[in-house]
């Protein structure tokens, strides 16, 4: 286990690294000069190339990579913009702070609206899912099996609204939403994500539901689950000790992916509920080609990706023996 | 069989399959010895058999000579052409000339495809337009395995198990080869069925001349449809010959073990002397030392331990009939001595 | 059964059971009946599609409820199992009765120690303890020949070789020492080295225990090595019973010599062709009118009248001796000689 965690760490930075240097050479491929929009209207050549310089934009793209990097691990100076201490990823332009800041600041809403999703979509996706596996072909298949179909042809900006509409302005039910840090007050905290974490789950749910029938139903066709039968096991003992190990691996890998993805910004979701996330961030520093912000919100969620995967495959290792991690 | 121009000629084949480990950097660390220096020939219209236990190496030599794996070290001579290490373009022509069968009638089609569809793929492929066309080829092939050509139109799946095997026997015949490996052609099949698709194997390879090299664990189907029987263990072949002299005068104590190994469906008045082998067959990746089997072999001692046997005609035997033992077996014939039968005794 | 003189421990009588599906009934077996008693082993024989696997794990109350429709009766030392309550039939399975299969990684769960999943069905049918139930699970490696059971107990089925996992299913069937034990082509899937060790074992084991075996094969060879009595199955029916020595050496069933007659022989004539049986099995959607066998059949036109086509023949067992099919005796000793002459043992 240790050796495999190792490995696939050092992988794991390789990858970043890839993702970073593609992204700042693709972001010079568009025809933007951010040291332009620093500088303001009213801008002198000689005030331009004075800007250029502070932002560190007035060498050759590998040199500024290389700058990059090293203020990773030692911090780096932006003359009149101020300093930026290590791990520096770079300075906002637009914001004129920097980006590792600004992104910890979002980081604990985009966290909240991720894993409360999940415990939302884990908990209803796969109890649907297990209901309509004991109950293959009942009238709580069918409902689920619709209910999934249903569920994985709406889309967030639909059904946010709708229900933003009915559930907080109509009936009021639910509260506007809005982030409150859960050390701040926990009661809070829940009652203005709640309506993001259902709209959000509504949309995955149904993939866990689908993903945990079809599952469970092939696991209760295997010869062992038979042979656990034979062996007297009750039809439940079977279907918890059994069947619903054998199920849980594909249901770990998607949560792991989509896990990870909802950490580098759910930006409909957020977008749509005016939530000031790390997808809103991404969003506004793509439209003011604020490249360090953009560089900074790629590598974070490819990082939660990259993460998410090493960890599925730990969890996968220990679900299953037959599995040797190397 | 004549040594002086056959149409497959093997020697020295090996094949190991490398296996990856070590930390931090992963590097070849062993070998998987699935293949360990085979020597063989296959004449024009000969059936070679060979037989083993599972993990003895006798699918991998089966795609080996058909170059579906590229050997690790030796030779395959196919008439005359060294081909161990040619590439797709030099094979190309070979290709039609070797045709394999498998194991799954179900795997080994494709079933968006029509059985017409599936039969004319190799000479569509290899661009070859029979006289007629290439649909009365497709119907004729059908008529020589027996199966209704007006079922050109079907797709696998409305097919039982034989017949499918049977759209696999077609589908080898098509580009008319001189030789098919058959890899497990009738394990997957009932017994009712198995027979059907052993003579009609038969009948195509006296018919047509084809040469066989037929791979299976069954010994009574592999005596039944080859002159020539190889028996392998863990890699090697450690014994070969005609089948009368093999089965009727096992020299390997190996052979014999599994020859008496065998039901047999009759019912005798004292029940046939049985060797029973103790333990299992050893890792491929670390097999012992000399000769492989002994191990399990009652007869083993040091020699045995340091000294892999040569594959010879050991005294006693006929010309052709080679064995790889340092004490062949004298006997003629089954029963042989008895094991003991506690398996504990050799773990 | 040839020792009339015990009580059956296990008695079948026209047992019918029906499948619903998509494309309509499946009627996998259709009016089987036989009885078992303690110490005996029954081979039942027949191919894909005959009926033989479904017929047991019905004994077993195994099969898909809300799909079947079983009618007759099966009858376990005294206990009628088809009106059992499935927590009646809990209590039995692995215990009284149990079942090894054919495919033993697969029917072993990969997640589960091997000494988990014997022990496991010790504790369920003893209420011991778990440790009790981990050194009984030693025991019972060690008597069926894995070497170094202490250790090997902690090990999961991939690490076994296919030999051992079905040893090791072989303990986990025997744990609770039943008296009725059903083996699904436990060897079909071995080497015929391990093949003949298994087979041995369970000799052995059934001379210590005196289990009564229901032994599920194709192959008449392990039939000859392992069987006393012997049923063979064609399309859900029974067409041919009796003694090993009376089926395999003088068949009165046409399928029954054909499945002789597609086996080559280790000894004999190497040039003789193999007479197979012509066409396939049959559907059991849309069975064959009549004997089953009778599209298949070299002799069904020898029956006057076309009788085989129309009538279904009865099987009359005599002294546990008996074959369903039309042909008159006389006509079977002249037909069946021919046909034995290009027989290969």
């Amino acid at each position: 286990m240790f050796r495999f965690l190792v490995r696939r760490l050092l992988g794991a930075l390789v990858i970043l690294l890839i993702i970073s240097a593609v992204t700042f050479w693709l972001f010079y491929a568009i025809p933007r000069d951010p040291a332009m929009m620093s500088c303001g209207k009213n801008c002198t050549p000689d005030m331009l190339k004075q800007v250029r310089h502070n932002l560190g934009i007035d060498h050759p793209i590998p040199v500024q990579y290389w700058y990059w990097l090293k203020g990773i691990f030692v911090g780096r100076s932006y003359g009149d913009f101020g300093n930026c201490s290590a791990p520096c990823l770079g300075y906002s332009f637009a914001n004129r702070e920097p980006v590792l800041g600004t992104i910890m600041d979002r980081l604990p809403l985009t966290l909240s609206l991720a894993f409360g999703a999940a415990v939302v979509f884990l908990v209803i996706g796969v109890g649907a899912g297990m209901i309509a596996a004991l109950k293959q072909g009942k009238w709580q298949d069918k409902v689920a099996s619709s209910a999934s179909l249903l569920g994985s042809s709406l889309q967030i900006y639909f059904v946010g609204y709708i229900a933003m509409y009915f559930l907080v302005f109509k009936l009021g039910i639910l509260d506007n939403p809005s982030y409150t840090p859960i050390t701040q007050n926990p009661v809070k905290w829940v009652s203005g994500l709640l309506l993001p974490w259902l709209v959000l789950a509504i949309i995955f749910t149904a993939n866990y539901t689908r993903m945990s029938r079809s599952q469970l139903v092939e696991q209760l066709s295997e010869d062992y689950v038979r042979t656990a039968r034979a062996k007297g096991l009750s039809r439940r003992n079977v279907f918890l000790r059994f069947a619903w190990r054998g199920a849980m691996g594909p249901i770990v890998t998607i949560f792991g992916v989509d896990l990870g993805t909802l950490i580098g910004g759910a930006i409909i979701t957020e977008s749509v509920f005016s939530l000031q996330g790390v997808g809103r961030l991404a969003l506004d520093a793509v439209n003011k080609s604020d490249l360090p912000m953009v560089l900074g919100v790629t590598l974070l969620s490819a990082g939660a990706i990259v993460l998410f995967n090493i960890i599925v495959d730990a969890v996968y290792a220990l679900i299953d023996p037959r599995i040797r991690l190397a | 069989m004549s040594n002086t121009n056959p149409l497959l000629d093997v020697s020295g084949l090996t094949k190991h399959f490398p296996i990856k480990g070590g930390f931090p950097i992963r590097r070849t660390v062993g070998a998987v010895q699935a293949v360990d220096g085979l020597d063989f020939q296959v004449a024009e219209g000969e059936s070679l058999g060979l037989v083993g236990e599972s993990g003895c190496g006798k699918s991998t030599t089966g795609r080996l000579i058909t170059r579906l794996l590229e050997p690790t070290g030796g030779r395959v001579t196919y008439r005359g052409q060294d081909i161990t290490h040619a590439n797709r373009k030099q094979l190309a022509p070979i290709r039609s000339e070797i045709q394999m069968i498998f194991q799954d009638p179900y795997a080994s089609l494709n079933p968006r495809q029509t059985v017409g569809k599936i039969i004319s793929g190799p000479m569509e492929i290899n661009d070859i337009n029979p006289p007629g066309g290439r649909e009365k080829r497709v119907r004729e092939l059908l008529e020589i395995v027996g199966l209704n050509p007006e079922h050109y139109n079907r797709f696998p799946h409305e097919f039982s198990g034989g017949q499918r095997q049977r759209i696999g026997v077609a589908r080898a015949l098509a580009l008319e080869p001189k030789l098919i490996v058959a890899d497990e052609p009738v394990s997957a099949l009932d017994v009712s069925i198995q027979a059907q698709v052993v003579n009609l194997l038969q009948k195509v390879q006296r018919e047509l001349g084809i040469a066989f090299v037929f791979i299976a664990h069954d010994l009574a189907i592999v005596r039944h449809f080859s002159q020539r029987v190889a028996v392998m263990y863990l890699g090697k072949i450690v014994e070969i010959g005609d089948r009368e002299d093999l089965y009727d005068n096992p020299r390997h104590p190996y052979t014999r073990a599994l020859l008496s190994a065998v039901p047999e469906a009759t019912v005798d008045e004292e029940p046939r002397e049985r060797i029973r082998l103790v333990g299992d067959v050893p890792s491929p990746i670390n097999p012992p030392s000399g000769c492989r089997f002994r191990t399990r072999c009652w007869k083993a001692t040091e020699k045995c331990a340091t000294e892999a046997p040569p594959l010879v005609q050991v005294e006693g035997n006929k010309p052709g009939h080679l064995t790889a033992c340092h004490y062949p077996e004298t006997e003629p014939t089954i029963p042989a001595p008895r094991l003991s039968k506690d398996p504990e005794a050799a773990a | 059964m040839t020792s009339t003189d015990q009580q059956p421990f296990l008695s079948v009588k026209d047992l019918r059971v029906h499948f619903s599906t998509e494309d309509g009934i499946v009627k996998a077996v259709d009016g089987l009946s036989f009885d078992l008693v303690k110490g005996q082993t029954l081979g039942i024989v027949g191919e894909s599609g005959s009926g033989k696997s479904v017929t047991n794990l019905t004994i077993l109350g195994l099969h898909d409820r809300d799909r079947t429709a079983i009618e007759g009766e099966i009858v376990l030392d005294g206990k009628e199992l088809l009106t059992a309550s499935e927590k009646e039939l809990e209590r039995l399975r692995g215990n009284k009765m149990s079942m090894i299969f054919q495919d033993a990684l697969a029917s072993l769960s990969p997640y589960h120690t091997i000494g988990t999943q014997i022990g496991e069905t010790y504790r369920k049918h003893t209420g011991c303890s778990k440790s009790e139930a981990r050194k009984r699970a030693i025991e019972m490696l060690r008597r069926v020949g894995i070497p170094q059971p202490d250790m090997r107990v902690d090990d999961y089925p991939h690490q076994f070789s296919g030999g051992m996992r079905q040893r090791a299913m072989i303990a986990m069937a025997l744990v609770c020492d039943p008296e009725l034990l059903i083996a699904d082509e436990p060897t079909t899937a071995l080497d015929v080295t391990v093949q003949a060790q298994i087979m041995d074992l369970l000799k052995d084991l059934q001379q210590e225990f005196g289990t009564a075996i229901i032994f599920i094969t194709h192959d008449l060879g392990v039939i000859a090595d392992i069987a006393d009595d012997v049923l063979v199955m064609y399309g859900g029916r029974c067409v041919e019973r009796g003694t090993k020595q009376e089926v395999l050496r003088d068949p009165q069933h046409p399928y029954t010599l054909g499945l002789l007659g597609s086996m080559p022989s280790l000894q004999g004539p190497v040039d003789v062709p193999l007479t197979p049986i012509p066409g396939s099995p049959p559907s059991l959607l849309n069975p064959p009118s009549g004997c089953r066998f009778h599209p298949r059949c070299a002799f069904a036109e020898k029956v006057a009248g076309g009788l085989c086509s129309k009538e279904s023949p009865v099987l009359e067992v005599v002294d546990g001796r008996g074959a369903a099919c039309h042909l008159t005796p006389e006509q079977k000793r002249e037909l069946f000689a021919d046909f034995a002459g290009t027989r290969h043992n």
